[in-house]
């Protein structure tokens, strides 16, 4: 290959790839193009979501099933699932938020891998249209989110079938991602970066994608077993074959409670890069957020069968089990703290991005307090598949991770487009939300304690009024969308200009112009030591001088 | 400040040189790590049949021995000639680089020759029971990965067959790649043969 120089001036890009609106619908290898394509799909797909959970909420509003018939309720809450955890949540948590950040926080110019990283992405939209046109086509999986046998040999094989394959590029595109972010924090950093001086959500998506590089391949390996069952009638999981149901579900499990984490701790890093900034104060306790994270990797992996206390566990698993998921209460409350200890004496600006993190740690907190709860045999017995769990998980992934991509998209919304979003519809958003949010989940915890099973069209009709509350709730949530989808796309055409740097912060992807060039800086890249940097004047502070341990150690 | 930025103009050259140094290697033993987890997964569910589920008492389920020892012998000779190409390259001897790659691809293709012979003497099939289907997930799961990694062979043996080619001693990468996954299979099958055929 011949290497030469480019003439003066003259803007080098790679060549056969748009650079106008259209490269958002192309293989594009530029990772905040990437990171936005993932974003807006993610959105789409959460609309899609949002419709199938309002056709849930509008089916349990009376305790007849009369507003679609039984099987087309188990798809609607199969789909739901499926596509809230992985066309939404996953994608946009990990793949558009790492994708648009990391490479800035390392000091790169892309991902360690452009090429595999558009493939990943590229694998997301057929897989998501796969899952939906099932719907059309044959009618889609009915065995929920979980495909448990035998509910997923015994429904409608051709659905199931096309969920599967699904799943299965979904976890291929999520692996390829993993790959690529560990290589990016590990290898791709900026030279005289250390570890220790990276910004916490560097450190939160390492933590994830070890996780994702661990579990995601055990989850595709029992899929495709599963998928011999449907088409092969072998027996590895149907005991009238001498096969074994509860293996798949500590296969299963071995992937999905580290998944809870894949949606969660990206969110914990994008929070702590959040709160400092409009705190204007250093980031509470940086070294032990970076060893909790690391922590939940490893206890994450190692409490999987707490989800399966009524499978016929043997005593000392459980036992195991719930001391081992007790423990991670240990990092997720040290993390708690650390932010509240961030927000403590800090001069906060209560915008919308603040609003919603400070959301996200107050529903996080009580879906931390019931996850506790949960990992108690005992207790959990009592409240086994029924909306108590639907109501804990909720709250740790909306009432978690949504607040937090929604407040990251307040955060980092002036840097993706050059303008600001209109604060008062921001705050309305909010409010809706955080009382829709409540009003629909808070109740359920109340009706999974008197017994109300999960996954099930028909109920006691004594459970009717809190039922009707809880959908009320739901219509609010969907109310609230609104407002957010005019200032997105209102601000972005009229919106106040933003400039490089409007919260005056320190993280490196604000050092640049908004929106960034292509390869993110003009010149070298920014050497931050000191990310979270805050509380003397902006101009004060020598970015080459302390390192960011000092300042964090000191607790100044 | 001046950079050296490459004038060709395909996209997939510009799109490695962002990075600074290369870190596929990496990447590939990212992957590699991912795909042990796969097969983690079906041991861990075929030890817990072992364990826990018993073969039931019409069903025929017996392996014999030779055809997978010599199948043992096969990978990790190959393993070992596939180091020597890898040496070889190095050195700049393409040609020997790729006799010996031949040779690798050649062990491979007969591993795999082998392990249909082995299918159809078994006097099982997929679905006669548990430890039948499990034998053969198992087993075709592998054999899947050699099936590639000799494809994957047989291309890099095109791909350096002129000292100009795009394998070289200067880029060496697709050959180290396909090297480091097919020790990875080798591996694989040694586990795969302890607890399949000795447990």
């Amino acid at each position: 290959m011949t290497v030469s120089l480019t003439p003066e001036g003259e803007q080098h890009r790679p060549s056969l790839q748009p650079t106008g609106w259209l490269r958002y619908f192309s293989f594009s290898v530029d990772h905040k193009v990437i990171g936005l394509q993932y974003l807006v799909c993610g959105f789409l797909f959460y609309l899609i979501g949002g419709a199938l959970a309002g056709a849930i909420r509008t089916e349990l509003v009376s305790p007849m099933s009369d507003f679609m018939p039984r099987d087309v309720y188990n798809q609607v809450l199969t789909l739901h699932g499926t596509v809230m955890i992985f066309l939404w949540i996953v994608p946009v948590v990990n793949g558009a938020f790492g994708n648009y950040l990391i490479p800035f926080y390392v000091g790169a110019r892309d991902m360690a891998f452009p090429r595999l990283n558009a493939v990943a992405f590229w694998l997301i939209p057929p897989a998501g249209l796969l899952l939906i046109s099932s719907y059309f086509i044959t009618g889609a999986a009915q065995s929920g989110w979980t495909a448990y046998p035998p509910l997923s040999t015994t429904t409608a094989a051709s659905g199931q079938v096309i969920w599967i394959l699904s799943v299965l590029l979904l976890g291929g595109s999520s692996i390829f991602g993993g790959i690529n972010f560990i290589a990016t924090v590990l290898k791709l950093r900026r030279p005289g970066l250390k570890l220790m001086q990276l910004p916490m959500y560097c450190w939160a998506m390492l933590g994830t994608s070890i996780l994702v590089v661990l579990s995601t391949p055990v989850l595709a390996g029992t899929l495709i077993l599963l998928s011999f069952d449907i088409v092969a009638h072998t027996g590895f999981f149907n005991p009238g074959l001498g096969g074994n149901v509860v293996v798949y579900q500590h296969l299963f499990w071995f992937y999905s409670h580290p998944a809870v984490y894949i949606m969660v701790l990206p969110a914990f890093g994008l929070v702590s890069e959040i709160l400092p900034v409009h705190c204007r104060k250093p980031l509470f306790g940086y070294a032990t957020m970076v060893y909790s994270i690391m922590a939940i990797v490893v206890l994450g992996l190692v409490v999987w069968a707490h989800h399966m206390f009524t499978s016929g566990t043997p005593p000392w698993m459980r036992l195991f089990f719930t001391i081992a998921t007790a423990f991670i209460a240990v990092p997720t409350g040290i993390k708690f703290f650390n932010w509240l200890a961030t927000l403590w004496g800090g001069r906060i600006a209560l915008n919308s991005a603040v609003l919603f993190s400070c959301g996200f740690i107050i529903n996080f907190v009580l879906g931390g307090i019931t996850g506790v709860a949960l990992a108690q045999v005992p207790f959990d017995v009592h409240v086994h598949d029924t909306y108590f769990v639907v109501a804990h998980f909720h709250y740790i992934v909306y009432g978690g991770t949504v607040f937090v991509i929604f407040a990251s998209i307040y955060h980092w919304y002036p840097k993706v487009t050059g303008r600001m979003l209109n604060e008062t519809l921001g705050r309305l958003h909010f409010l809706l939300t955080f009382i829709g949010f409540n009003l629909c989940f808070a109740p359920q915890h109340w009706l999974g304690l008197n017994g109300m099973p999960r996954r099930v069209a028909e109920y006691d009709p004594q459970f009717a009024f809190i039922n009707q509350l809880s959908s009320a709730g739901a219509l609010l949530m969907a109310i609230s969308t609104l407002p957010f989808l005019w200032n997105v796309v209102a601000s972005a055409f009229r919106g106040e200009i933003a400039g490089d740097n409007p919260w005056n912060a320190l993280t490196p992807e604000w050092l640049t112009s908004s929106p960034p060039p292509v390869e993110n800086w003009e010149g070298e890249a920014p050497l931050v030591h000191e990310p979270y940097g805050y509380g003397v004047p902006i101009d004060q502070i020598d970015l080459a001088a302390a390192s960011g341990s000092d300042l964090w150690s000191s607790g100044k | 400040m001046t950079t050296l930025k490459p004038s060709s103009t395909d996209v997939a050259s510009t799109a490695t040189d962002h990075a600074h140094q290369d870190h596929r290697m990496f990447g590939v033993a990212t992957f590699l790590v991912a795909d042990a987890m796969t097969f983690a997964g079906f041991f861990a569910a075929y030890l817990t049949f072992h364990a826990v589920n018993p073969l039931q008492p019409d069903a025929i389920y017996e392996l014999e021995l030779p055809l997978p020892i010599l199948n043992t012998v096969l990978l990790l000779v190959s393993s070992a000639t596939f180091h020597k190409a890898g040496q070889n390259l190095r050195k700049g001897a393409n040609q020997v680089c790729r006799q010996w790659l031949m040779l690798t691809a050649v062990l491979g293709l007969a591993f795999l020759v082998s392990q249909m012979v082995e299918y159809f003497t078994l006097p099982f099939g997929l679905t006669d029971n548990l430890f039948a289907s499990t034998f053969y997930a198992l087993t075709g799961f592998h054999g899947l990965h050699v099936t590639l990694g000799a494809l994957m062979i047989l291309i890099v043996w095109w791909q350096c067959r002129t000292p100009a080619g795009r394998v070289t001693s200067e880029n060496q990468f697709p050959l180290e790649a396909v090297e480091l996954y097919w020790h990875f299979v080798d591996g694989i099958w040694v586990v795969l043969f302890l607890i399949l055929y000795l447990i």
